[in-house]
């Protein structure tokens, strides 16, 4: 039974990295203004969201089954506040520092009509800090990093969130930006 | 301040005869303000202010031209709905270039806008009063202030030196500290403006009728001027190589008479522009058209805050046009796609026909620019500036065929 | 049936009102109405009739759009968007 707690708690966290890559990819289409071949711009935020809490969801799952776990021994404080771990502290720490900005960001993207544009704003661009973050989490404190294929997944997780910043950095990368005067706000 | 005892300093007043009302004290100073006018009446409570000002069919002389009553009558019940206490401004910040009368009236007669400040502020007891006016007369408005004790409640805010800083959302942002930029609305600012409070926002000159037709009533305003514009307006005018100079001049004035009393050969214009860079223009044939809602409406053209400027028929109207909507473009706020967009594409367009472009679509792109401008901002500046723009390419048809046909001979300066 | 006329539309139910201070021409509300919205030339939208008075800035909604309209309220990536009473 611990076996298996403990390779649903590994597995839950790969899945949900692997989910918020996708979720981080869309939120950069979407802040582009473009469709996604046939799928239109208002389905791309909503996927984009949807992707987001489901990752959210895998990730709870990945906290409730490690805390049962004996080798991780992790206390409730683990969840919350950062670097106290008795095992691997830093690599933990980086898990729990996640944790913490997803929280943030899913919460204003929840209660972005109460909290308004620029908190919204300001706190969701952590997602830049945070998934960095937790992908160092995962090779830092995973039990799988000598293996082929997580070697395999964490460069193309890597390589297609690089790739996208490129493309957020580059001048067109706002539908219409070529053909618009900048604006004073 | 007690008004019996006024009454009693200064024998009964004659109201102003003729056409010379704001305009009739010799000098600015307060004696001979109150020696001129009379003392200020009590203060009349805001249904007979009310009533005074629809009678007199006072209309708002910032450029739109509401009936001034109705903001008055939109906000007391406001008031006692939400017993919050009113904010007065009274607006003189005239971001427009080619006007001048409400900085000349607050030279020539400023306890006339003060007194209009504390006629409506007294009528809906006002939690605050303000005067937003352009840097050259703060100084002659800050003299005028400490000249009398009745108006140390008026806070006098200098306004900032922009075409659209006088647009009221503007003022009310650059009065609570904010950029003075206009703002979202979709509640008036009668009902929620300076921190929430309901905001009355006056022009200046509308203020000063307003503290004559308290001193003078309503019957007495309309006894000049016509049933259509009643009372005096103060005009600028101006022309080519006539510096401006304002007058004030009875409602519904015919346009032409206006412009030969300053000097102006009204023969050798081709075109005057009412309303200034936000206006439209009245061709030469029609310059006997009254200064009035009914005889400019055919030309798009409102008497709005009383702008005449004359066009020489050597000037070339659509390099003239051209520099204008240039300007106006670099005055947007910044703030609004369609504004920040639209207004210097439409500019550049007109720019190439100005300076020698002959493709036939150049005209048609205008109009199209200036369709989808309009109406797609939070102020009026694109509209206004389409307004300008296509006025300019109705009555200016022949000089924009010649520039296609290359056969533009006038003065491209 | 073809709504890009107001007369094919029927009474307004709301009006869609565009603060254009936040608009940012992303696309989403015409997507979502296409009825109603299509785009400008530098991607703002741009209402269907938006030469009549206040129809540029303030958007007639018939019933039958409501609730789309509400959709691309809530979607807005610039909270830009809100239902007003005609």
């Amino acid at each position: 039974m611990n076996e298996a707690l403990w390779a649903l708690g590994r597995g839950t966290g790969v899945v949900s990295l692997a989910l918020f890559t996708v979720s981080v990819l869309l939120g950069i289409l979407n802040r582009s203004g473009r469709p996604l071949f046939t799928l239109p711009r208002f389905s791309v935020a909503l996927v984009h969201r949807n992707v987001a809490l489901l990752a959210t969801a895998f990730l709870a799952i990945h906290l409730v089954t490690l805390f049962g776990d004996s080798y991780a021994q992790l206390r409730l404080v683990d969840f919350v506040v950062p670097f106290l771990g008795a095992a691997k502290p830093f690599w933990l720490g980086l898990g729990t520092l996640a944790v913490d900005l997803m929280l943030a960001i899913v919460i204003t993207a929840l209660l972005r009509g109460v909290v308004g544009v620029r908190v919204f704003k300001a706190v969701h661009w952590l997602t830049y800090l945070m998934w960095p973050v937790a992908l160092l989490h995962s090779i830092g404190n995973g039990t799988d990093v000598g293996q082929t294929w997580f070697i395999a997944f964490a460069a193309t997780c890597s390589i297609a969130v690089v790739a996208a910043l490129v493309w957020r950095l580059s001048r067109g990368f706002i539908e219409y930006q070529n053909v618009r005067v900048e604006r004073a706000s | 301040m007690s008004s019996t005892a006024d009454t009693w300093l200064f024998p009964a007043v004659q109201a102003p005869v003729g056409t010379a009302r704001l305009t009739a004290a010799p000098a600015a100073d307060y004696a001979t303000h109150q020696s001129t006018f009379g003392p200020l009446p009590a203060h009349a409570d805001s249904a007979a202010l009310l009533a005074a000002l629809r009678d007199s069919g006072l209309e708002g002389r910032g450029g739109a031209g509401f009936p001034a009553w109705r903001k008055l009558a939109a906000v007391p019940a406001r008031e006692r709905a939400r017993r919050r206490r009113v904010v007065v401004i009274g607006n003189a910040a005239e971001g427009e270039p080619l006007s001048q009368k409400d900085a000349t009236l607050l030279l020539r007669s400023p306890h006339l806008v003060i007194d209009g400040l504390l006629t409506v502020a007294g009528a809906l007891g006002a939690h605050s009063v303000y005067l937003y006016a352009q840097a050259s007369v703060i100084e002659s408005a800050t003299r005028a202030l400490a000249e009398r004790a009745d108006a140390s409640a008026i806070e006098l805010r200098e306004a900032a030196d922009t075409f659209i800083s006088g647009e009221a959302s503007a003022v009310v942002n650059a009065l609570a500290g904010r950029a003075p930029i206009p703002q979202d609305r979709t509640v008036r600012l009668t009902e929620s403006g300076l921190g929430g409070r309901p905001t009355l926002l006056h022009n200046v000159e509308t203020l000063a009728h307003i503290a004559l037709i308290a001193r003078f009533g309503a019957a007495w305003f309309r006894s000049v001027g016509t049933t259509g514009d009643p009372g005096t307006r103060l005009v600028t005018v101006g022309s080519d190589g006539h510096p401006s100079r304002v007058l004030e001049v009875a409602g519904g004035s015919r346009i032409g008479d206006v412009l030969r009393f300053t000097g102006v050969d009204t023969g050798s214009l081709s075109a005057v522009l009412v309303g200034g860079y936000h206006g439209a223009w009245l061709p030469a044939y029609a310059l006997e058209a009254r200064l009035d809602r009914a005889d400019l409406a055919g030309f798009g053209a409102n008497p709005g805050a009383g702008i005449l400027m004359g066009l020489g028929e050597r000037r070339c109207p659509v390099a003239v046009a051209a520099a204008v909507a240039s300007y106006l473009a670099g005055e947007t706020a910044g703030q609004c796609g369609p504004c920040v967009n639209g207004l210097p594409a439409m500019a550049a367009v007109l720019g190439r026909l100005a300076t020698g472009d002959r493709d036939p679509g150049l005209p048609g792109e205008v109009r199209r620019l200036a369709a989808i401008v309009t109406g797609r901002g939070s102020c009026n500046h694109p509209d206004g500036t389409a307004r300008f723009v296509l006025s300019t390419l109705t009555v200016f048809a022949d000089d924009v065929t010649a520039h296609l046909n290359g056969h533009c001979r006038k003065d491209h300066r | 049936m073809n709504l890009r006329t107001p007369e094919a539309r029927g009474p307004a139910a709301a009006l869609l009102h565009i603060d254009w201070t936040r608009c940012d021409g992303r696309g989403l509300c015409t997507e979502i109405l296409p009825e109603l919205l299509a785009r400008d030339d530098w991607g703002y939208p741009l209402a269907y009739g938006y030469g009549s008075a206040g129809a540029g800035s303030n958007v007639p909604v018939p019933d039958t759009l409501l609730a789309a309209a509400a959709d691309a309220v809530s979607l807005c990536p610039r909270q830009a968007l809100t239902l007003v009473d005609p």
